[in-house]
């Protein structure tokens, strides 16, 4: 199932911020359906990778306690309008998506 | 007769002993690759120190005002609690959240090659617990804490 993934940048002072918002679930494997009393398997999101033209910049372990669809955010300084920024994710079922943008 | 018990006893223990090596040696070598990977042991560790002492190697951090912390003093939904930080320090590589309260402390790690020292997320928390950041600038670990107060947990079904 593709999940939906979407990347923004926003310059401020010569530094521009990346916010990534990945619709996941974030299950943490520790909740149980109400209704059938069987626990939810665990299914998150481990690793977001970004990159600035092609250049890995961050990567971002992430565990079963950051929220269901994550927000997450970086700063890079020095990137140009018209650069690449990419972010790559996959999570503990093999479940993967990435997203483009070009700094505004 | 009080004999063959006793041999028994210890010829069963040393095969256990050796089991268990071999058991170790075994489960142990996939756990270090994945760790390359995505950080597991640090992840599930239960404890503060566990996990910080599972990321860095060290659990010693020396506390900085360099660190900012931007998160509210009070959450009223446990499951969405904003989270920003900025760490001013020179060469920073990298920044991880833990909530000391809850079961699996360590939030995320960020490993920053190129970025700056910035991070920000949205996490669970349990209960009202100090959360502390950890960063690691040029080969040393600094920390910061801050406490929040969390009206109603976000772990539980």
């Amino acid at each position: 199932m593709a999940r939906q993934t979407r990347i923004r940048t926003k310059p401020q002072e010569g530094v521009t911020e990346v916010l990534v918002l990945v619709s996941h679930p974030m299950e943490t494997g520790q909740r149980t359906d109400p209704k059938t009393k069987e626990k939810i398997p665990a299914h998150f999101i481990q690793k977001m990778t970004f990159t600035l033209n092609g250049k890995e910049i961050a990567v971002a372990d992430l565990g079963i306690a950051v929220s269901k669809d994550p927000l997450v955010a970086i700063r890079v300084k020095g990137a140009k309008p018209g650069d690449k920024v990419k972010v790559a994710w996959s999570d503990n079922q093999g479940e993967s998506g990435s997203e483009e943008t070009t700094v505004g | 007769m009080t004999h063959t018990p006793r041999r028994t006893f210890l010829k069963s223990g040393l095969a256990l002993g050796l089991v268990s090596a071999a058991a170790a040696a075994g489960l142990l070598k996939p756990a270090r690759v994945l760790a390359a990977e995505w950080p597991k042991g640090a992840f599930e560790s239960k404890k503060l120190e566990e996990a910080i002492q599972n990321l860095f190697g060290s659990a010693q951090a020396t506390a900085s005002g360099s660190i900012r912390i931007k998160a509210p003093l009070q959450a009223e939904n446990g499951a969405v609690v904003p989270i920003a930080v900025t760490a001013d320090l020179p060469n920073v590589q990298s920044i991880a959240l833990l909530v000391e309260k809850n079961a699996q402390p360590l939030i995320a790690n960020v490993n920053l090659s190129g970025a700056e020292g910035y991070f920000s997320a949205r996490m669970k928390m349990n209960a009202t617990s100090d959360v502390h950041v950890i960063v690691k600038s040029a080969g040393k670990l600094y920390s910061a804490r801050q406490n929040i107060k969390v009206t109603v947990g976000g772990c539980g079904g």
